[in-house]
């Protein structure tokens, strides 16, 4: 029974002083008579220690974490569903291991009902036959999906990750509120919030004994490569994309566990198996962590209106080839018209009986007074009703539960979505300091090369081009805005021909930061979102920031010196995107596509100015602005220590073989870059695309700069139009 | 009856069409005390890459195709010879509609013919008021089930209009109803609605139509394409009952299914995904002839 007028005397406990849970309900933090529970004594010990000044600081840094990681994982703009609109709270939900165990194996009971009922309404259909379960709601059931209805998953088993909505009630047992088994989302999340909160409470986390995640993840991770069943040992990951909810949540997981992320046209169906569309041609894949409604993963069999899934993939499913996880049709469990129907099925089943106190992991979903937890909000510990989001995995010794997860706090309905809090789990012994790398006594596996999808590579390429279409438009614009500062006016001869030559991109020279350089911009950030699962972290985040920076600086930017100050601030930023890209990024084929594209579009970009600025007819100065542009200034005056000349300039910036940005160079690398893309050479022909590069290269390599004309340059432009189709009609179509 | 049907479905597509995968459902598969199938077969021009043949869920029969190569038209070709017996002659004695609900809750089985399939909301047929509201006015007071099947077909028959250029496949069943005109998927669709609201059990079933009707009786409307008429579940007694809205009538000896299913969706005779820029055109041709009788 509750005291609550015991309760007032929690006040006297140090760190939670003004802390006061409702009377009549179960508080995580203090017991029936006020006082701290043992497993959160130490923490609230931890706690108190620290100052209200130190708390705020603290916990700005692990919300500055979770920033940080939503500049990354969500786009501006796409916030919604997936998006973070939730508040953080530092302070975690504690639970003893052996609570926590209870709870785990309780959950782990209604996983394997789950599986049962799931089995049973996609296979003999005994519960409906037996009167178990109505066969009407089944059947009214969108989410029961009848032309998976005698198909085995090739697993042997329908669920394989699931998550549950938890409640505490005010007697203390716990209490499921949701069944999550078409696709949870969330396990993203509860990842971040955990590195946030250990951010908020370093040595606190480092002392209490709190079981790591990661050896969940790597167990998840095993048993969905252990399901392959043709050999290539990739686990693939079929999201909606960047349009769809949660997509960043997915490449999140996906670069964490190590999975492949794909949409549904990477994927194609041939024989009844599945094979990823990549740059080498097709490869099998076997398994599929589906992260969308599973109605729409085959617009052929199920929901004809989806335009994100893989037409066929049910065949795949029949034909035993592929395991989509969990199995097509799992949404079914999900639907409440069921649930009221799970005590009768654990009970016929052998389990307790319906209504008894040990079968709480069996009973229906009832709403009802939930546990409360504190919640420290504007310097001061609240309580609020809380609900716990738990993850299981299935493995091959059995379900595994995440020793942790994340809590909702407060309430639950739209306009009110809660913060969100971290669940420890503690023991009273050390517990073993847990990582996603494998351990010594694990099999090495080297990942398989090859496998980049073709849709990947495009917008990898493409990235590669914006950025470098972008930066060209900044040195332009920047050499426009040095000489208006300069002259004041745009009236001279070499203006209006830069004027001329910008109008063409187009950018419109009248716009400080013109539309079509925010354009170019923008069109890199999306590129670089679609492929958020291989592109480097920091390179993202400062695309973001210079995309952010660039639409600021349009707002205000005057003519003339401001202008010009703000396009050397964007080719700073660029230069460190970059850096951060050319540093970090794995050199394999994806980074040889992205390097493709940026020599592809730099070579192209420089013919063209050349042919203009470098012409005999072009107006005065025009050459020195052709090596501004070029970023070839400095080059020239220590090499040729007299005034420009056409020719001179020109040997510098066509054929200088030393010159990274001479245009023979970038021919040179591009050549290289391409023999070793898939399929450059069969049998010692070389491809098409391997020939053309070759050909725009030697058409370039026997002239000299008194023959390199506005034709030649011409010429050159239009091969390297050619040998950009090339690579989207061989890789990326 | 036995009758020779030929179909051809030609799909031209504006740009060359990539690789697509496609279902048919255009065999005409034997129903016991209904029709027996003699032959049946499926030409598909150019040859597809890969084709596979199996019984979906409703058990119809399922064609899948994929095709490899870029082709700009393709032609299906179905040439059968079915023997229908000879259908209803009138409706039949049924509880009253107000009994179904405990007929229906009575049944233990989830099996394709299983009413509870054909009640809720399809895919195609999401629950719309005006559907209940119309099928109430039609509905007779104390009406049998299949009275009131009857009823319903009757009534959608006199208000709607058979207009070939009203609607297309994809328009939303309650847009053809609010026009009151469409063609017989229009007429079927609206007529499963009306049901479904009033608690009966309905369903979609695609075949053909004879296409010149036997001496003295009138050519029946939908015989130029492929044909779709309605399934509605009267109570245990008297089962299934067909009725075809576009006619009026009970479905019988000039009726050859093909395809059962919740609603278009289920039966599409062509399903496919194919990536394409181009827009698609389509032209049908069928024939159901009697054999030993020649076409005029």
């Amino acid at each position: 029974m509750l005291h609550p007028t015991r309760r007032q005397a929690l006040e006297q406990e140090p760190g939670v002083a003004g802390y006061r849970p409702p009377a009549g309900g179960f508080d995580e933090l203090l017991d029936e008579e006020g006082r701290v529970r043992p497993v959160w004594r130490h923490f609230v010990e931890g706690f108190a220690g620290l100052s209200e000044a130190e708390l705020k600081r603290r916990t700005a840094r692990g919300e500055q974490y979770l920033h940080d990681a939503g500049v990354f994982f969500r786009r501006q703009g796409a916030e919604g569903p997936g998006g973070r609109t939730w508040p953080f709270s530092p302070v975690p939900l504690i639970l003893h291991e052996g609570e926590w165990r209870r709870l785990a194996g309780g959950l782990a009971r209604r996983a394997g009902l789950l599986e049962a009922v799931m089995a049973d309404l996609y296979g003999e259909g005994r519960l409906v036959a037996e009167g178990l379960l109505p066969a009407g709601p089944v059947a009214a059931s969108p989410a029961w999906l009848r032309p998976l209805v005698g198909v085995r998953p090739a697993s042997g088993h329908h669920l394989h990750f699931i998550a549950f909505d938890v409640a505490r009630r005010p007697d203390g047992e716990w209490q499921v509120l949701r069944d999550r088994t078409e696709s949870p989302a969330g396990a993203g999340t509860a990842l971040e919030t955990r590195l946030a909160t250990q951010r908020v409470f370093q040595e606190l986390f480092q002392e209490s004994h709190v079981h790591r995640l990661a050896g969940f993840f790597r167990a998840f991770r095993d048993a969905m490569g252990a399901l392959d069943r043709v050999g290539g040992g990739r686990v693939g990951m079929l999201t909606a994309g960047p349009g769809g909810a949660n997509y960043f949540e997915h490449a999140y997981l996906a670069r964490y566990l190590g999975f492949m992320l794909f949409e549904g046209e990477d994927i194609a169906i041939e024989n009844g198996a599945a094979t990823i569309r990549t740059v080498a041609g097709p490869r099998p894949v076997g398994v599929l962590w589906r992260r969308l409604r599973a109605g729409r993963a085959d617009p052929l069999e199920l929901d004809e209106t989806s335009a994100v899934g893989v037409p066929g993939l049910v065949d795949a499913l029949r034909e035993g080839t592929l395991s989509a996880v969990n199995a097509l049709g799992s949404g079914v469990l999900e639907d409440p018209a069921l649930a009221p129907f799970l005590p009768q099925i654990a009970e016929a089943g052998g389990g307790p009986a319906a209504g008894s106190a040990e079968g709480w992991w069996a009973a229906a979903p009832e709403p009802g007074p939930r546990s409360t937890v504190p919640a420290w909000t504007s310097g001061a510990l609240r309580s609020e009703p809380v609900t716990l989001r738990l993850f299981l995995a299935r493995t091959p010794e059995g379900w595994q539960a995440m020793p942790g997860g994340y809590a909702r706090l407060g309430g639950v309905s739209a306009e009110d979505p809660g913060a969100v809090a971290d669940i420890w789990a503690v023991s009273d012994e050390p517990v073993p300091i847990d990582t996603m790398t494998a351990r010594p006594s694990d099999t090495y596996r080297r990942p398989l090369p090859g496998t980049l999808p073709s849709r990947a590579a495009d917008n990898l390429f493409w990235l590669g081009r914006y950025v470098e279409r972008a930066e060209a438009a900044i040195r332009l614009l920047r050499a426009l805005h040095l000489r208006l500062a300069e002259t004041g006016s745009r009236d001279n001869p070499l203006q209006a021909s830069l004027c001329d030559y910008l109008r063409d991109l187009p950018l419109d020279p009248e716009e400080n930061v013109p539309q079509g350089l925010l354009r170019t911009l923008d069109s890199a950030l999306v590129c670089a979102s679609r492929v958020h699962d291989r592109f480097s972290i920091d390179g993202w985040t400062a695309l973001r920031n210079l995309n952010e920076a660039a639409e600021e600086m349009a707002r205000t930017a005057r003519p003339g010196d401001d202008t010009a100050r703000i396009m050397t601030a964007l080719l700073h930023r660029l230069a460190g995107l970059s850096g951060l890209v050319h540093e970090n990024m794995y050199r394999f084929t994806g980074w040889r596509f992205l390097i493709l594209g940026r020599e592809l579009e730099r070579a192209s970009g420089m013919a063209s100015a050349l042919a203009h600025f470098a012409d005999p007819a072009a107006p005065e100065g025009a050459l020195d602005l052709a090596m501004e542009i070029g970023d070839c200034t400095m080059t020239y005056q220590r090499r040729y220590s007299l005034g420009t000349h056409r020719n001179t300039v020109v040997d510098l910036m066509v054929f200088d073989a030393m010159n990274p940005r001479s245009i023979l160079f970038l021919l040179e690398r591009m050549r290289s870059l391409i023999a070793l893309l898939p399929g450059a050479e069969m049998h010692g022909v070389m491809s098409p695309l391997a020939r053309a590069a070759l050909r725009a290269h030697a058409a370039i390599a026997v002239e000299t700069p008194e023959t390199v004309d506005k034709a030649a340059l011409a010429a050159l432009g239009e091969r390297l139009d050619g040998v950009s189709d090339l690579v989207s009609g061989a890789y990326l179509t | 009856m036995l009758y020779d049907i030929a179909l051809s479905i030609r799909q031209h597509y504006d740009a060359p069409a990539a690789a697509s995968r496609q279902t048919l459902r255009l065999l005409p598969p034997t129903l016991a005390d209904e029709q027996h199938v003699v032959a049946a077969a499926v030409d598909v021009s150019p040859p597809p890459v890969e084709r596979r043949d199996r019984r979906d869920f409703f058990a119809n029969m399922a064609t899948d195709l994929a095709f490899g190569g870029a082709h700009e038209e393709v032609v299906y070709s179905l040439a059968a010879r079915v023997r229908r017996e000879p259908g209803r002659a009138s409706v039949p004695e049924s509880p009253p509609v107000a009994a179904l609900a405990e007929e229906i809750a009575a049944i233990r089985s989830l099996a394709p013919d299983a009413p509870h399939h054909f009640l809720a909301a399809s895919p195609r047929l999401p629950e719309e008021p005006a559907f209940r509201d119309y099928a109430r006015a039609a509905l007779p007071a104390g009406a049998g089930a299949a009275e009131a099947v009857e009823a319903v077909g009757l009534a959608l028959n006199r208000d709607m209009a058979f207009d070939a250029k009203a609607t297309e496949v994809d328009t939303p069943a309650l847009e053809a109803f609010r026009r009151r005109r469409g063609v017989c998927q229009d007429f079927t669709h609206a007529m499963i609605a009306c049901l479904r609201t009033l608690g009966i059990p309905a369903g979609y079933v695609s075949g053909f139509l004879r296409t010149v009707p036997p001496p003295g009786r009138p050519r029946l409307q939908g015989a130029d394409a492929m044909h779709a008429w309605v399934r509605a579940w009267c109570g245990q007694g008297a089962g299934w009952v067909e009725y075809d809205p576009t006619n009026a009538c009970l479905a019988g000896d000039g009726h050859v299914a093909v395809a059962r299913g919740r609603d278009y969706s289920d039966v599409a005779p062509v399903k496919g995904v194919l990536r394409s820029a181009g827009s698609q055109t389509s032209r049908h041709a069928v024939t159901m002839t009697p054999v030993g009788e020649e076409l005029p």
